[in-house]
């Protein structure tokens, strides 16, 4: 009881002012109607809401260099976003996508330490499980017809406690060895976890990874014929195949492109940390999917897009960066987090509501 | 299988097959440095074995699964168990009421002694009660320093985390710090929470905290260099777990800025951090001591009647600090994991 009692001033205050403002205003102008009936407009001023929100708040967001360390949370967040959007849009879900990306940097990291291999042997060998455990988990959801909560909850568990096991058992210790003196390493390293500087701010690599692997699933979504594929398997999956859409093969395919990104943020983690922990990952699952949800994908399948979750994404760095920013009490931080979310997703949801009404 | 998804599986194996085929050829090329070859046969202590008759003892911890610490703990327990002649069940769970049924499980399985950690010591009180009903002696460790002895426990081996956050926080004054951060990976763990605590009351200069979630790395270092960005007077960045503080010190350079980083707890990749000089200093706190000794008691107490720390003290296993000037010491036992 007291905790709410307290907590009502502290949360109300930050996400009140600014949003609705610019929202309203958008809104009447007619012009601007059509744009805001596409699903990730909603998003994007939410986005904006936020952003602006910060600018005023925390004065250190306006820094270059404070944009691309927010830039660099949202855009590991978002590369795993992405995929697990596209997977939503085809009706489907994965939970077992956190801990799946600590599988595949713990398999990379283990390969070429234990038999002392290039690392780059490890790195390919970590793409082969990511995306087997991306098919087994797309072919059981096929092959049985359960929901896919119910299956990745079941690989979810198994993995976090492979991870743990396996590990344990071949290293001897629960996390694995530093691999940074081994062949191999600094390549891989340059590829997935390097950077650049740009007028003197240091941008990390996956911000750009982020954004191509953004620009590419836009096209595949609106312009391929696979794109379809994945609007007709989430929106009604019998019509689909009716009128021959292969639902199979569209789905696992879907589950392994959320493996291939497991893939790719794990490889992030081991060459900018030299080291897993087997307990890392659990709970990142439910960010990657808030991402896509607050970036317009229906929980339901068969509506999204692939920029909104971008959006999402990036709210998501933003508002977890900007409250650090802003110096606000950490104690109530997952409070001013949900808080915000929640506001970003009312003013997604009202832009949505209101464009479609008229 | 039935055919439609062999049909379907059959559109993949060229996927695999290709993959597994550059896996096989990148097999080919073996790394000339590091890896498991460079890695030094590692020798435990190993000092015998003891003629008494066989124990089973149970260690039933807080942890939480995969975490480098308590596996440094178990490990401990395991060489002391070895040494014993004791067969060790070792159990965790990171719930009160989780810890409190692996006790009863342990009761119910008629060992010969129990090691708890008291984290969350009011949920364990019964089930200690009916141990003790039951004339199986318990012994403390890790967490509960103030808690052990109004729970009837015969002995305590651990560090009073305020206690080692005190002694960090005026080793802060010592090395001349003016404001610090202390960074929390888990919002609301008591033992977290304390060392922080301690940290702040001895500490002279401005002090802060900030929560991280230490489940993805990536988003701990984002959040670190986001706090240095925002108070550029941090000149101390104080972690509470090793992997953390490795962080951290990546953060401070990301972040440009002079910060020096400080911690708690050890692990091989720390002392390698501390000896090249981008860790300053950490506070350790011995957890294989703590292992080791909570059933090595268990074992004196059966065969010789003894009390560690003369069962009124606890047997204090830290803080220590290791830094540049002792860290090779250490390091050698750090890399095999028993530090």
């Amino acid at each position: 009881m007291r905790m709410t009692q307290h907590a009502e001033p502290a949360v109300t205050t930050p996400p009140a002012p600014g949003p609705k403002e610019t929202d309203g205003r958008t809104a009447q102008r007619p012009l601007a109607l059509r744009l805001l009936a596409r699903p990730e407009v909603g998003v994007f001023l939410g986005a904006v809401a936020v952003y602006v929100f910060f600018l005023i708040a925390a004065p250190p967001v306006r820094d270059g260099s404070s944009m691309a360390n927010i830039l660099y949370q949202s855009s590991t967040i978002g590369i795993m976003a992405l995929p697990v959007a596209l997977l939503m849009i085809g009706g489907e879900f994965d939970l077992s996508s956190g801990v799946a990306v600590i599988t595949s940097a713990l398999t990379a990291s283990m390969l070429a330490y234990q038999l002392t291999l290039n690392v780059w042997a490890g790195v390919i060998a970590a793409l082969v499980v990511s995306l087997a455990i991306g098919f087994l988990n797309g072919w059981l959801v096929v092959k049985t017809g359960l929901p896919s909560f119910l299956i990745t909850l079941g690989t979810f568990l198994i993995l976090q406690g492979v991870n743990l096991a396996v590990t344990k058992l071949v290293t001897g210790n629960v996390a694995t060895d530093d691999i940074s003196d081994m062949d191999g390493f600094s390549g891989a390293k340059k590829v997935f976890a390097s950077s650049f500087e740009v007028g003197g701010v240091q941008i990390k690599i996956t911000i750009v990874y982020w954004l191509v692997f953004a620009a590419l699933a836009t096209w595949v979504l609106l312009r391929t014929k696979y794109g379809n594929w994945i609007f007709a398997v989430g929106g009604n999956k019998e019509s689909a195949r009716a009128v021959g859409v292969p639902v199979t093969f569209t789905k696992i395919s879907l589950f392994m492109l959320v493996g291939f990104g497991a893939w790719f943020v794990g490889m992030h983690n081991l060459f900018s940390f030299n080291t897993v922990q087997s307990g890392e990952g659990v709970g990142q699952e439910l960010i990657y999917i808030s991402a896509a949800v607050i970036g317009g994908c229906l929980l339901t399948g068969g509506a999204g897009s692939a920029i909104g979750p971008v959006f999402g994404a990036f709210m998501f760095g933003m508002v977890q960066q900007g409250i650090v920013y802003a110096g606000w009490n950490p104690d109530w931080f997952k409070a001013f987090l949900g808080v915000m979310l929640l506001g970003a997703v009312l003013i997604n949801l009202w832009v949505s509501r209101t464009a479609t009404r008229r | 299988m039935d055919r439609s998804s062999r049909s379907q599986s059959r559109r993949f194996a060229p996927v695999v097959a290709l993959a597994a085929a550059a896996a096989l050829t990148l097999a080919g090329c073996s790394s000339s440095s590091g890896g498991k070859k460079s890695e030094e046969s590692a020798d435990g202590a190993s000092a015998g074995k003891a003629s008494t008759p066989r124990m089973t003892v149970a260690l039933v911890t807080h942890q939480s699964p995969g975490d480098t610490f308590w596996d440094i703990v178990r490990k401990g327990a395991e060489a002391a168990a070895a040494k014993d002649n004791v067969k060790l069940i070792y159990t965790n769970d990171p719930s009160a009421g989780g810890q409190a049924t692996l006790v009863q499980n342990a009761i119910d399985q008629k060992v010969d002694g129990i090691a708890v950690t008291l984290a969350k010591p009011d949920a364990l009180k019964d089930v200690i009660a009916k141990a003790k009903g039951q004339k199986i002696p318990v012994v403390g460790l890790n967490s509960g320093v103030s808690e052990w002895q109004k729970l009837g426990l015969l002995e305590f081996f651990g560090q009073d985390e305020t206690v080692a956050g005190e002694a960090l926080g005026k080793r802060l004054n010592d090395e001349g710090a003016k404001s610090a951060v202390c960074v929390i990976q888990e919002q609301g763990n008591i033992g977290l929470t304390q060392r922080c605590d301690g940290v702040k009351k001895t500490f002279e200069g401005k002090f802060q905290t900030v929560n991280v979630n230490g489940a993805d790395m990536p988003s701990v270092k984002s959040t670190i260099t986001a706090k240095l960005s925002q108070d550029k007077s941090i000149d101390y960045v104080v972690a509470l777990g090793a992997p953390i503080a490795l962080t951290a010190a990546q953060s401070v350079s990301d972040a440009g800025s002079k910060a020096k980083v400080a911690t708690f707890d050890l692990n091989k990749d720390l002392t390698g951090a501390i000896s090249k000089g981008t860790i300053a200093f950490a506070v350790d706190q011995q957890p294989y001591l703590q292992g080791y000794l909570a059933v090595d008691s268990l074992w004196l107490y059966k065969n010789n009647g003894n009390y560690m720390g003369g069962g009124e003290q606890p047997v204090l296993t830290g803080p220590a600090f290791v830094d540049k000037s002792n860290v090779d010491a250490v390091a050698q036992y750090a890399a095999k994991g028993t530090r």
